[in-house]
């Protein structure tokens, strides 16, 4: 058998490696007056590419901007940004929940957006502080078996799910951050001990536990489980897939004013790295656009969360779902929902 | 002392006080290296503070996610020690037609992510969950880590020795244990120790079998906390779980004495009693390969997505798929030698410290070594940053261990006394070394290659946090299609990555595995 002579081997290895390291790295034009354009910026988006990139390639085309995406899970790429800190080389976060934008607001990596864009989006379903923005709304609802259950038997109040007749039958997803939205919502709205009521009494009647909401709503659409509580958008995603007509699971809103019918927004936030980039601007711009919202309600059948944009067809009205009072990107008050779910071992 | 037995008449393990220097220098370098996650975690749990971690590892919830973790990880190792040796034996003891045919069909489950594994079977079986269907599964993807190196150290061992135990009025299970499970038990215990590691670190099998385990806990303080320190700390309870797995398995090695007898031929045996066998052997390619690729070409068919397929993209997908898994391989193997050669050849605390840092990187979550290095090439080298040098390097930092026990295994078995011959030659100790040692072992260098390309071409969380931007592999694709529901979108990357992976499974099985039997 021949052999690699062990320095001609270590020697062509390190020369890829040196190759392939060499991809010159883009210096945002930093102007200490106004922000510039350099006709390129990085975006980290958490929200899906087959959903999301014909979107920038409407803005790259409009704006003769060149967007380089980085995808990945919302979650994940927080967690990255919050690693990498100032050394990050994007400049826009897009983000698929509150949570993360809120998290990433937290650690002081966002810039403070100027007032046209934090200004366009209605309190509470944007941030307070203007550190990002808005864009799309997700109505929480429940999915149901409609082999197992009569549209008109699925409850339109969630505490009906603490009832005996719903032991073993519920589908939640606890280490969801959009759940724990929802919690929250639960706690701001009715008050702590009939939260804590809410949560004793679902860890006490055997749900079943999922991962995400796409697993929940699969478990539904199978028939492992007669109902489950999930964002709306999810339905049609898998809907758009698999045809409308066969669908097993079917959509139902919580009653207005009950604690289970609450909005969940995603967003986007301009990174420090980016306070200076016109271009970072621009595209923030362009998503609160009215074409970029009637995109998403199209599209993704999301709220839009800009005045003058109609919602999708067949959707609660958006109105009846804000809550002023709360701030979904609170961190302080994500933990104590955190230390509730624990306390009951949900999480 | 056991190793006093050989036959070579002198011990091949040595105290470490005897190791040159320049191999216990860079095999402490690679453990250097492959201790970065460890670092990170340490100084991340470091800011969390000693309140929050007598806080954190006192809830009774983390003592339910360990008290999961573990008991999924030995009954994992378990089931796949006894079925991986089992079908090994069968396949290399038993005349069986087409032996190479099945070998095959047993290595096959390697190419299979767990991931799509389990979301195939969630599409055949809906409702299945916990932890019988996460131990199924599970066992039946990581069989072959056990099956492979058994078959390839039994088709290696003298059958005659079990034989002769038969003549002396043994069963055949005693018989097995006294003269056959002596010879194959390192090569069993390497494999299980992978079994083991894999087990702990894997996210995306018990995520989709809703079997809560500490991978499951330090991704949700990752995604609904946004609390990188908590994670730390379940990380490092992981890490502490796998060393002890680790010192486990070095203490259940023991030197191979190197009896040369003659090969007895497999054994005939009725077709009825081989129509016995034929579930145990087809168990794991059934459960791990068969099934699951059927529920996926099931939802493949209701898909309303079959659109064209960009072929252009999926090339660039299964370019950069092939060179960073080969990359990846080269690069593991290299750095793995020092590790393997020492611990092959040398005892003593700091050989042992070197060789168990070097495995525990395997049994932290992508999500950990991705952040990790992150965190490290930001600090030491952000030239390089979301470049394929730092992509390539993570997956050395994860995949390290599967070539270093294999490589380790296939160094033990050359003997000494023949590097020992080539100085008498004229040779240096490093043209010895390398023209006798490293040549003979070099079947086991191909093995543990292969089995970092098969786990690289699957890869997907650290990939996600490592690669550069726009860069995709099939597993970015796949996840990238998969996560809004595009099936039949998703079905052509599939599909690629499968056959892909299947290519050096298939390779493993053919490869004669110890060195020993080409002599």
């Amino acid at each position: 058998m021949r052999f690699v002579r062990p320095s001609a081997l270590v020697l062509t290895l390190a020369g890829a490696l040196v190759l392939t390291g060499c991809t010159p790295a883009v210096e945002p034009d930093v102007s200490e007056t106004a922000p510039a354009s350099d006709g390129t910026f990085v975006l980290y988006s958490g929200r899906d590419e087959a959903l999301v990139q014909p979107l920038i390639d409407q803005f790259e085309a409009a704006s003769d901007i060149k967007v380089e995406v980085r995808y990945g899970n919302t979650a994940e790429l927080a967690a990255l940004l919050i690693e990498e800190g100032d050394a990050t080389p994007a400049q826009v976060y897009l983000s698929q929940d509150a949570g993360a934008l809120g998290a990433l607001s937290n650690a002081g990596l966002f810039s403070t957006l100027p007032s046209d864009i934090a200004d366009a989006v209605p309190a509470g379903l944007t941030s307070t502080d203007g550190s990002w923005v808005g864009i799309t709304g997700r109505a929480r609802v429940i999915a149901y078996d409609s082999t197992a259950l009569d549209s008109k038997d699925v409850p339109t109040s969630i505490d009906a799910f603490t009832e005996p007749e719903w032991n073993g039958r519920l589908g939640i997803a606890p280490t969801n951050a959009s759940f724990q939205s929802f919690i929250t919502a639960y706690r701001v709205l009715k008050g702590e001990a009939a939260a804590d009521a809410w949560v004793a009494g679902i860890a006490g009647n055997n749900p079943q536990i999922f991962d995400n909401n796409r697993a929940i709503l699969a478990a539904v659409n199978d028939g492992v489980v007669d109902a489950g509580l999930i964002n709306h958008y999810y339905w049609f995603a898998q809907a758009a897939e698999t045809g409308a007509a066969g669908m097993r699971a079917q959509l139902s809103y919580p009653a207005t004013g009950d604690a289970g019918s609450v909005v969940n927004v995603t967003g986007a936030g301009i990174l420090n790295n980016g306070a200076m980039d016109a271009d970072a601007l621009e595209f923030v711009r362009y998503l609160i656009s009215a074409d970029a919202q009637n995109y998403f309600v199209e599209q993704t059948f999301e709220y839009p969360l800009v005045a003058g944009v109609d919602a999708p067809e067949g959707l609660p009205e958006l109105e009846a779902l804000i809550n002023p009072d709360l701030d979904l990107a609170d961190l302080a008050t994500l933990a104590e929902t955190q230390a509730l779910l624990a306390q009951y071992g949900l999480i | 002392m056991a190793a006093e037995r050989g036959t070579t008449g002198r011990s091949a393990v040595r105290s470490l006080r005897s190791a040159p220097l320049w191999l216990i220098v860079t095999a402490a370098a690679v453990a250097a290296i492959a201790a970065i996650p460890l670092v990170y975690l340490a100084v991340r749990a470091s800011e969390a503070g000693l309140g929050t971690l007598v806080e954190t590892l006192g809830r009774a919830r983390v003592a339910q996610l360990t008290i999961n973790s573990l008991g999924l990880a030995l009954a994992v190792t378990a089931s796949s020690l006894l079925l991986g040796t089992a079908v090994a034996w069968v396949l290399t003891r038993l005349r069986v037609p087409f032996p190479r045919a099945w070998l095959l069909f047993s290595a096959l489950p390697l190419a299979v992510p767990s991931y799509l594994a389990s979301y195939g079977w969630l599409v055949v079986s809906p409702s299945m969950n916990g932890f019988f269907a996460a131990w199924l599964l599970m066992t039946a993807v990581c069989t072959p880590y056990v099956t492979l190196p058994v078959a390839a150290a039994l088709r290696a061992a003298p059958t005659d020795m079990e034989g002769v135990a038969r003549t002396l009025g043994y069963g055949p299970t005693r018989a097995f244990f006294v003269a056959t499970w002596p010879e194959v038990r390192p090569a069993a215990a390497a494999g299980a120790l992978l079994v083991c590691l894999y087990t702990l670190s894997d996210f995306g099998l018990v995520s989709m079998l809703r079997f809560q385990t500490l991978t499951w806990g330090i991704n949700a303080a990752y995604g609904a906390s946004f609390d990188r320190n908590q994670a730390a700390l379940l990380a490092l309870l992981l890490v502490a779980i796998a060393l002890v797995v680790v010192a486990g398995e070095r203490r259940s090695r023991k030197h191979i004495p190197t009896v040369s007898a003659r090969r007895a031929r497999p054994r005939q045996i009725s077709k009825l009693v081989l129509l016995g066998f034929l579930p145990l052997v087809a168990a794991s390619p059934i459960v791990g390969v068969a099934i699951p690729l059927g529920g996926l070409a099931a939802r493949l068919l209701q898909a309303e997505t079959i659109r064209e397929i960009d072929l252009a993209r999926l090339f660039a997908a299964i370019g950069s798929t092939l060179g960073v898994a080969a990359l990846a391989a080269i690069v593991a193997v290299i750095l793995a030698l020092p590790i393997a050669a020492l611990a092959a050849r040398y005892r003593g605390t700091l050989a042992t410290m070197i060789e168990s840092l070097g495995m525990v990187g395997h049994a932290l979550p992508g999500i950990v070594v991705g952040l990790s290095l992150v965190f490290f090439a930001l600090a030491v080298v952000p030239s390089l940053y979301q470049s394929v040098a730092v992509l390539v390097f993570g997956y050395v930092v994860l995949f390290l261990p599967k070539s270093i026990g294999t490589m380790r295994a296939g160094i033990s078995t050359v003997s000494p006394r023949l590097a020992t011959v080539a100085r008498t030659l004229g040779l240096t100790p490093w043209q010895a070394w390398w023209r006798v040692t490293a040549r003979l072992a070099l079947p086991s260098v191909g093995v543990g290659a292969m089995l970092v390309a098969i786990a690289t071409m699957k890869e997907l969380p650290a990939t996600l946090l490592l690669r550069p931007t726009g860069v995709t592999t099939l597993a970015t694709e796949l996840w990238s299609r998969t996560v809004i529901f595009e099936f039949g979108a998703a079905a052509p990357y599939a599909a690629a990555l499968v056959l892909l992976a299947a290519v050096p499974a298939v390779a493993l099985s053919g490869v004669r595995g110890l060195a020993r039997e080409t002599l």
